[in-house]
């Protein structure tokens, strides 16, 4: 919805005329300014800072003393990050990690495939129906996930695929199909038709146009669908409790780190190890890929 | 369920996979599968040529979609509508009940209580700091560093981010020689107070909690807001500037009124995402200590109560509370966009 806003997400190159932002902030004075965005930063930051330096503090030290003292006696240590591994019993986090690569992979994959199939048929080809179709998927983004749980959960068990990674692929690639559509909808049109006119002139049917007119253009949407629907998938905990809530065998690293929360509320070096573990990867995608993020962020800002 | 297909090879795709092995296995088998379902559809749309074939290609290219969307979104949709007329077992139709439930029980309208607290706060409080802080650090040196800062919670789960906060939130008894851990108490001993139990404390346990949706949701409206101040055109700033315009009224009669349309759909989007609010209150507090919102005690009556029918009624109401949301910020993006 809110990819109908004018937003490019690169600065423009000629810096020298001033924004009004700029002027406004050097209006106002521009140490005060720059205090209040060093405040703001200061306050974004610390608490994960706190958390991360803990991670790496000695279990005793943790639960006994804050972590800004660590500033006044330096200790380091891996043990917390073993102890998430296993290595000292209870907890080990590695199973976990994969399934949410084996969750994350095909739940991002399927509905990009197949939201880039429909989103091609309702661009540029026509038939009856197109524009109420069209409409009711792009409703369908509002609908909330807490509403469609409980009846899914009841087909899931009465095709015995409860339990399996299946219950997550499918309702994973389902929920993201609204948005996906209609986003990769709006990027294709924006392709000139006489490409298309083109093609079909010389022959080509809706197959081959499809790829190797269509997909070529679109990598920086799917990229951009792609990422958003990744850190969607990985950070998500409601899906996750319904369907693998059950057994440890296909629960994702974010399930298993509330659980963790949940049940071991002090253990504070795992916790601590534990929540950096489980946002290494997001983390990384977002620094690699930041451009790619703020665009699909832009465009699927409603879903849930 | 796969004890023994586990150590046979005979492993089925529809099975329980155990070890990383299976699993991997197991996911290459579903997007082999899924490729030839695919492949299926393009070999017969490849088969229909010319205009006239045109409506069949339009079909096979929407059937998978179509499918998945009627069986996973709409018929669980209007299934779950229809329970919310039932009884906690799910047997019995008693009309109205649940809704009526949720506006008469005690325990209920705290939960609506929490809820209308948390979106009356968190879109407004969110956006403004967004939007300062665009302000603020727009082309600035450092500006891509620091807008990085902000926006790094945006990335990570709500799970993770609410553990970073319940550890600055953490409480030690006060007793002689035990020393604070969490930062916030640390600061109110420091200041002189006495350590506080501040999860557990209500009303002061909510605000606690929307501080960590702000912080997540602050660096979603900057990004989006800060990308709307730069495409505020070059010669409208000069001109003010020109007139020696003040730097509030800069803020007033340009920025603000250039960002408008943005800032709406920034605050819509961070008031749907307030009112699903869930895996913050659930990994915080499980929603005791009177901090439970509607998506949380969607959850809590359909999972731990097995109240069904109430648990369905609160999913509805959550549909419907989005609704003039979706519509006013639709309104608004046509009248931006008529101007």
């Amino acid at each position: 919805m809110s990819t109908a806003t004018p937003v490019t997400t690169s600065a423009p190159l000629k810096a020298e005329r001033p924004s009004a932002a700029k002027i406004a902030r050097k209006r106002l004075s521009s140490p005060w300014a720059s205090l209040a965005a060093i405040v703001l930063a200061v306050l974004w930051t610390l608490p994960t800072f706190g958390l991360l330096v803990s991670s790496f503090r000695p279990e005793r030290q943790i639960k006994t003393t804050g972590w800004w003292t660590f500033f006044s006696d330096p200790t380091t240590t891996w043990d917390n990050y073993r102890g998430v591994f296993g290595e000292e019993g209870g907890v080990n986090l590695a199973g976990f990690f994969v399934n949410s690569l084996v969750i994350c992979i095909p739940a991002v994959l399927i509905p990009m495939t197949i939201a880039a199939l429909s989103a091609y048929a309702f661009a540029w080809i026509n038939f009856p129906g197109r524009n109420i179709l069209f409409l009711a998927i792009f409703a369908l983004q509002i609908v909330p996930l807490q509403v469609t749980l409980i009846p899914l959960l009841e087909i899931f068990v009465n095709i015995k695929l409860t339990g399996t990674f299946w219950t997550l692929w499918i309702s994973h690639a389902t929920f993201a199909l609204p948005l996906a559509i209609y986003l990769l909808h709006n990027f294709m049109r924006e392709i000139p038709a006489g490409l298309i006119e083109a093609a079909r002139v010389d022959g080509a049917g809706h197959v081959s146009i499809f790829f190797k007119v269509m997909l070529p253009l679109l990598t920086p949407a799917l990229a951009a669908f792609g990422i958003f629907q990744f850190l969607w998938v990985w950070n998500d905990l409601l899906v996750a409790l319904v369907f693998a809530g059950g057994g440890d065998e296909v629960a994702p690293i974010t399930l298993q780190l509330a659980n963790l929360s949940g049940t071991r509320g002090t253990a504070w070096q795992l916790l601590s190890a534990g929540a950096f573990v489980s946002i290494i990867v997001p983390v990384t995608v977002f620094l690699l890929l930041q451009r790619y993020f703020v665009r699909g962020l832009l465009a699927g800002s409603v879903k849930g | 369920m796969s004890n023994t297909a586990s150590t046979t090879l005979a492993f089925f795709p529809f099975d329980t996979a155990t070890n990383t092995g299976e699993k991997v296995v197991q996911m290459l088998m579903a997007l082999l599968l899924f490729a030839a379902v695919m492949g299926v559809i393009l070999f017969f749309a490849g088969r229909f040529g010319g205009r006239r074939g045109d409506k069949v290609v339009a079909y096979l290219y929407l059937l998978p979609a179509i499918l998945l969307l009627a069986v996973g979104l709409v018929y669980p949709g209007l299934r779950t509508i229809y329970q919310s007329f039932f009884d906690a077992a799910g047997t019995a139709f008693i009309g109205l009940d649940n809704y009526g439930t949720i506006f008469t029980d005690n325990d209920q309208l705290r939960v609506l209580g929490n809820t209308v607290i948390w979106v009356a706060i968190t879109p407004f409080v969110a956006t403004a700091i967004g939007l300062i802080y665009a302000i603020l650090v727009d082309k600035s040196r450092y500006e891509s560093f620091a807008k990085a800062l902000i926006f790094l919670p945006v990335s990570i789960s709500f799970v993770a981010a609410a553990v970073i906060w319940k550890f600055v939130y953490e409480y030690r008894p006060d007793q002689g020689n035990v020393k604070q851990i969490g930062l916030v108490n640390q600061i109110i001993v420091w200041l002189g107070g006495k350590p506080q139990q501040l999860l557990i404390e209500s009303p002061l346990n909510t605000f606690l909690l929307i501080i960590v949706l702000i912080w997540v949701q602050a660096g979603f409206a900057m990004t989006i807001l800060s990308a709307a101040i730069k495409a505020i055109p070059d010669d409208i700033i000069e001109a003010a500037r020109l007139d020696g315009v003040s730097a509030w009224s800069m803020f007033r009669q340009i920025t603000l009124p250039s960002v408008r349309p943005t800032v709406v759909v920034v605050l819509t989007t961070i008031g749907i995402a307030t009112l699903k609010v869930f895996d913050i209150v659930r990994t915080m507090t499980g929603g005791q200590f009177k901090t439970s919102v509607v998506a949380n005690e969607f959850y809590s009556q359909t999972f731990r109560a097995d109240n069904q029918g109430l648990g369905a009624a609160l999913a509805v109401l959550l549909f419907i509370l989005v609704i003039p949301i979706v519509w006013y910020n639709v309104r608004t993006l046509r009248q931006s966009e008529a101007s």
